[in-house]
């Protein structure tokens, strides 16, 4: 891996996104072999948004790497509240660190704080832009269930500003896959990610219903409608109930379909699906370890 | 046309002409060229003008001024076949058209409210150009009509 720092999925070969999940599979057959690979290493977080997952997997894994974190914690107890730059912002923490890990609500946010550090920083999420390190552990689960080539794979919900897939759909396009959009039309691939998809060459096809691909996906990536993306609550309650599985809806899929989600979810995937063989979206967080392990260890120069 | 054009704007001794704007793009080739006149250079602008070319066309004439082939690209956004002639002592001692800069800094403004380019951050606009439109490089917002209603504002 020879990226500074990790922005955008657009960014990853296929060579790169393979030596981070094999490195995850190593780390996760036997995690010892790499509980002091980082003793002293600092980890600084700089959340300007809540993050459950994100936070706490990137901790997780840099504890589990002997590390640790140094965390600006909740934004309102922070100088972002006197009116700091990000800039600034994060030009003093990476005098504290040794990596950053940055969430931030604007797009294009990583990429500017990355110009003003020289300690590797990683994309937490940036908006409704990217999200490379939850794909990494989204490709990393549909590898292990699915496989990555001859794929395919199905993406339903707000794909207009879920950050998660447009990082998961760039990065797809490094492998043998056909790419399903199943959305309502006012939340569709925004024109950004449909042009990039569309110069990568990638099979994809448009969708606004799921029972025109289910019987054929290898994969269901399910994504959270959120409700203020709406001006109309009763037109927001209107699409996301056409958007939701249950056990039922999925009669109709292959017994080996996975079903993935990046997590939260509301009420998008109905609970009577968590004990079926289809769920994995529990599997996909917990992944978030040794995938976050395998990528420090390799920004922070795990191979010298 | 060149005795009609004579008539409304005399020649210069020495700077720059910009021919063949996009008719009605001449304030905002100004603009881009954050010429405003505040130094005291003249300047002189036809609008609309018959062109067989164009239909219409804007000239702009900046006195005591060359602009350098780095600075004029950048109009090709707005008016791509624009000529640039350099004037020196009345005659045109180089002419040539714009060509389409590989990526714009600080000239247009990011449509998207959401992109950090908004914020105030020590950060300029920077936008990659496309065949057929340009697009921001921090937020990948594309914009393919109407480039003249995103230029910063100087």
């Amino acid at each position: 891996m020879r990226h500074d720092h990790i922005i955008s999925a657009k960014q990853l070969s296929r060579a790169d996104i393979e030596e981070v999940l094999d490195r995850a599979a190593d780390i996760a057959a036997d995690p010892s072999a790499y509980a002091d690979r980082h003793a002293e290493t600092l980890l600084g977080l700089l959340f300007f948004e809540p993050s459950t997952r994100t936070k706490m997997s990137f901790t997780a894994a840099i504890k589990r790497l002997g590390g640790d974190v140094v965390d600006m914690g909740p934004v309102e107890y922070s100088s972002v509240k006197k009116g700091e730059s990000l800039a600034d912002t994060a030009r003093v923490v990476e005098g504290y660190a040794d990596a950053l890990v940055l969430r931030h609500p604007s797009e294009g946010s990583a990429k500017m704080a990355s110009e003003f550090v020289d300690v590797p920083l990683l994309n937490a999420g940036d908006g409704a832009g990217q999200h490379p390190t939850q794909t990494l552990l989204d490709l990393y689960t549909i590898r292990e269930n699915a496989g990555l080539d001859d794929l395919n794979i199905g993406i339903m919900g707000d794909l207009k500003y879920g950050r998660t897939v447009h990082s998961l759909a760039h990065a797809l396009t490094n492998f043998d896959a056909h790419q399903h959009f199943i959305s309502p039309e006012s939340l569709r691939l925004p024109r950004s990610v449909r042009y990039d998809l569309h110069e990568e060459g990638a099979t994809i096809r448009e969708h606004t219903d799921l029972d025109d691909v289910l019987d054929s996906l290898d994969v269901l990536y399910v994504t959270r409608i959120q409700e203020e993306r709406f001006a109309d609550q009763s037109e927001y309650r209107k699409v996301a109930g056409e958007y939701q599985i249950d056990a039922e809806t999925l009669e109709s899929a292959r017994e080996d379909l996975t079903v993935m989600h990046p997590l939260p979810r509301v009420d998008e995937i109905d609970h009577d699906i968590d004990d079926t063989d289809h769920a994995k979206y529990f599997d996909q967080a917990h992944n978030g370890v040794p995938v976050r392990m395998a990528l420090l260890d390799l920004v922070l120069g795990g191979d010298q | 046309m060149t005795d009609d054009q004579s008539l409304r704007v005399s020649k210069i001794e020495n700077g720059t002409v910009i021919d063949h704007i996009t008719g009605g793009q001449a304030l905002n080739v100004l603009a881009i060229l954050g010429i405003d006149g505040t130094d005291g250079e003249p300047i002189s602008i036809v609008m609309n003008i018959p062109s067989d070319r164009l239909g219409r066309k804007d000239i702009v004439k900046v006195e005591g001024r060359e602009l350098s082939e780095e600075e004029v690209d950048v109009l090709s956004l707005i008016a791509p076949a624009a000529t640039i002639n350099i004037i020196r002592a009345y005659d045109v001692v180089e002419k040539h058209r714009v060509t389409s800069p590989d990526a714009v800094s600080g000239v247009l403004e990011c449509p998207n409210h959401n992109c950090i380019t908004t914020e105030n951050e020590p950060v300029e606009s920077h936008f990659e150009v496309l065949e057929d439109g340009v697009r921001c490089t921090y937020c990948d917002t594309i914009i393919r009509e109407d480039l003249a209603a995103h230029i910063l504002a100087t």
